[in-house]
């Protein structure tokens, strides 16, 4: 049992509503500090209005055990802020403040995470009135005083190509003294088109979630509607998934260590990777006909198979590109001058990930075992077991390494699935959703892990759905790697944690 | 030094012959579609009803908007009798949002500039992007045409980091409410003559948002559009094609 007030449920598996205890929400709240200070982190924290109140469902991940716990609670106007007790908390109660109206009491910054509208009209955490017109970004940013401190304001639109958001800088000279990002401008309305949703509309929502990370937030879409309606995709699917799946990782963590080796003026790797990046993208389009994977994962399966002749062309041009990653990569790493700008910049000690609730990439480059695959695994990587790729140092050497690390691991899993693809179909017909049911699933990505919790309202339609990017835990990771830092290095410490901004602001 | 120089040679030159020859494709790259109205059975509306945002309709003849459509390929799946089917031709761009509907096998591809422009332009064309709302793909499918794949530089094209730089702005994404401002603040800060170029359903016509209220359909509600690139996202090939093509660049081979 997972404590008397929270409920066990299995990764990619749902569980009657009913079964998942309700308590109150300190006792609640004492429960998540309690698991969390014996290794478990925070998933996902969800609102869902019940009458005049808002219940507050919490998904929590037990490493230890191999599986989520989830709690609930009901709150009113008013409630005890988490966040004092559990930083991990912050974000999340931020945007129960944002999308429900309600206040977190003692949640040390409350202020607006995407920059809408509350769900709940006459309920707002800001007591504005419904005609106050909400501008992104216009808010309360903290400040540092003194004679010499001054402030750099970034964004939303930057100098490359690359999304908008808004930084913050408080500097005294090069010197960064607290990064603040506020982000918001991408905000579609995902959330609440995935209620209402079109069924024909809703997998292409779920594809351009953080559309470099089309596989990842597909596949944890359709597992999550396979365990709400008891369906199963085949084994070949599931195989297809997690190729899918890891080329959709070895495509970023190359592109990523180009744009690295880029930001520190080291061109050959640069000019390498970028291409190579192309290369890796173009097996997906081989796979599909899209460079992103979209049009691939189905709720019951896949939609393309991977024949014999496929999938050995495939492998062979897997090996050549890992050949040339390979040189421009031992390139990078051997350069002293590269390095020398790596080492020791943006560092994120593992107590500070630990405290954050970093995931992904990020978590594992400060040293934590964080990896759904090995963790929670659910589809092919119940049998596919993935070593976790750590490094220690928390800084951007070490984001670097652990995407080198999984580079290779990547590829070496998908040359294993492809020697011994499982027979059998392609998709099964997934069944409607069953009402009154709760699905979780969380799937890796390449930057970390994406959690979907879907609930189900007695006639099986969708009453709650909460997508959590990784990106979402790991933006004040970043912030907080600023802190002591160049104002110079910022675009390298940036990229090195390359996080995604339609991911965070659906 | 050593080492890059020989990882540089083994590595070799990785330019691809696009625009000299075509670019190849993989078997499963879904081009632009050809239409057949003549199959379609009477009555039939199987494409409509199967088409995440209302690209093909049947009503007036059987027609798809580019421009809206997301390539997946349910319409044609859907069709009983083989009307839809994809061209595997990557050219797709247009200069106006009513030539991005397919009602055939042609399209009205997107015309060169005017000379007077193209003469103003020389051989250089600075781009700036504007992702707004944008999932990142069309921005990760822009960004690797700086790559040495594609190698833009060769085209005196360049993505350049100020507006102020800029010939154009090349907008991606739904354009949500949360970044008009900033959109257009950027097209303002862009010295005239300045074009824009929107590239994706998104930028074209709300992509799978379309109908969010929380955006504003694309860049067309806006900033004037010049250049329609539809693709979701739109294959490199495809973009790519559209600035030669309005720069007046494509040799025959691949016009
Ligand atoms: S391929 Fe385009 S037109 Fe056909 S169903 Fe999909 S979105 Fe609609």
């Amino acid at each position: 049992m997972a404590g008397v007030s929270l409920a066990e449920l299995h990764n990619g598996f749902s569980l009657p509503s009913s079964e998942v205890p309700r308590c109150g929400w300190d006792e609640l709240c004492t429960e998540i500090c309690t698991h969390i200070g014996s290794g478990a982190r925070l998933a996902a924290l969800a609102g869902r209005p019940v009458n005049d109140r808002l219940e507050v469902l919490v998904v929590l991940v037990r490493p230890e055990h191999g599986t989520l716990a989830l709690g609930r609670a009901e709150v009113g106007a008013r409630f005890a802020s988490l966040t004092p007790a559990c930083p991990a908390a912050h974000m999340f109660e931020r945007e129960l403040a944002e999308q429900w109206g309600v206040v977190p009491d003692g949640h040390p910054w409350l202020k607006p995470v995407r920059f809408h509208r509350s769900y709940r009209p006459g309920h707002d955490a800001w007591s504005r009135a419904v005609d106050d017109s909400i501008l992104p970004c216009v808010t309360d940013f903290f400040r540092v005083d003194g004679e010499e401190v001054h402030e750099v304001a970034v964004g939303p639109v930057h100098a490359g190509v690359i999304e908008p958001g808004h930084f913050r800088f408080q500097c005294h000279g090069e010197h960064v003294l607290h990064l603040e990002i506020a982000l918001g401008y991408q905000h579609r309305g995902v959330e609440r088109a995935l209620l209402a949703a079109d069924p024909r509309r809703a997998i292409h929502l779920a594809e351009t979630l953080a559309g470099d990370s089309t596989v990842a937030h597909t596949t944890a879409h359709c597992v999550a509607l396979e365990a709400l309606g008891a369906g199963q995709a085949p084994p070949r699917a599931e195989a297809i998934r997690a190729i899918a799946l890891e080329l959709e990782r070895l495509a970023n963590h190359v592109g990523d260590l180009g744009a690295l080796a880029g930001d520190v003026g080291f061109l050959p790797t640069q000019s390498f990777c970028g291409r190579l990046r192309g290369d890796l993208l173009n097996l997906t389009a081989l796979v599909c006909g899209n460079r992103f994977g979209r049009n691939l994962v189905r709720p019951g399966g896949v939609a393309f198979d991977l024949e014999p002749e496929r999938a050995s062309e495939l492998g062979a041009r897997l090996q050549e590109i890992l050949q040339d990653v390979r040189g421009a990569l031992e390139l990078l790493f051997e350069s002293s001058s590269v390095l020398v700008r790596f080492e020791g910049t943006g560092s994120v000690s593992s107590s500070l990930a630990t405290e954050l609730g970093l995931v992904g990439v990020a978590a594992r480059a400060s040293g934590l075992e964080r990896d759904v695959r090995a963790e929670l695994p659910v589809g092919m990587y119940r049998f596919a077991q993935v070593p976790v790729s750590t490094w220690h140092t928390g800084d951007v050497f070490a984001r670097a390494w652990v995407r080198w690390l999984e580079v290779q691991r990547s590829a070496v899993l998908v040359s294993d699935l492809l020697a011994a693809l499982p027979t059998g179909g392609l998709a099964t017909r997934c069944p409607a959703p069953r009402g009154d049911r709760i699905a979780v699933a969380m799937v890796e990505g390449w930057r970390g892990e994406v959690c979907h919790l879907v609930q189900t309202d007695p006639g099986g339609r969708i009453a709650t759905y909460k997508v959590v990017d990784p990106s979402f835990h790991n933006w004040m990771g970043l912030a907080m790697a600023l802190r002591n830092q160049q104002i110079s290095d910022f675009p390298l410490c940036n990229k090195s944690f390359n996080l995604s901004y339609c991911g965070h602001d659906l | 030094m050593i080492r890059a120089i020989r990882e540089r040679w083994r590595q070799g030159y990785r330019t691809m012959p696009y625009p000299e020859q075509p670019p190849v494709l993989p078997d499963r790259v879904l081009g632009r579609p050809h239409l057949d109205p003549s199959r379609c059975p009477a009555d039939c509306h199987a494409c409509g009803e199967v088409c995440p945002t209302a690209a093909v309709t049947r009503n007036g003849g059987l027609a798809l908007d580019l421009g809206r459509c997301l390539f997946c390929a349910a319409c044609s799946r859907a069709c009983p009798t083989g009307a839809i089917v994809w061209s595997g031709d990557w050219r797709m761009a247009t200069r106006t949002r009513k030539a991005t509907v397919v009602r055939g096998r042609e399209i009205e591809l997107a015309e060169a500039l005017d000379t007077r422009l193209r003469r103003l332009l020389g051989r250089s064309f600075k781009i700036r992007q504007v992702s707004a709302g944008g999932c990142n793909a069309c921005e990760a499918d822009v960004n690797v045409l700086s790559t040495i794949g594609w190698d833009l530089g060769r085209f005196g094209i360049q993505l350049v980091a100020s507006p102020r730089h800029a010939d154009a702005l090349l907008v991606t994404g739904p354009v949500p409410r949360n970044m008009q401002l900033a959109l257009q603040k950027t097209y303002d800060a862009t010295p005239a003559p300045k074009l824009v170029i929107a590239v994706g359903a998104c930028a074209i016509a709300g992509g799978p948002f379309a109908g969010h209220e929380e955006i504003t359909g694309g860049a067309a509600a806006t900033l004037p559009v010049d250049l329609f690139i539809p693709g979701c996202p739109p294959h490199p090939a495809t973009i790519l094609d559209g600035l030669l093509r309005l720069l007046d660049r494509l040799p025959a081979a691949t016009r």
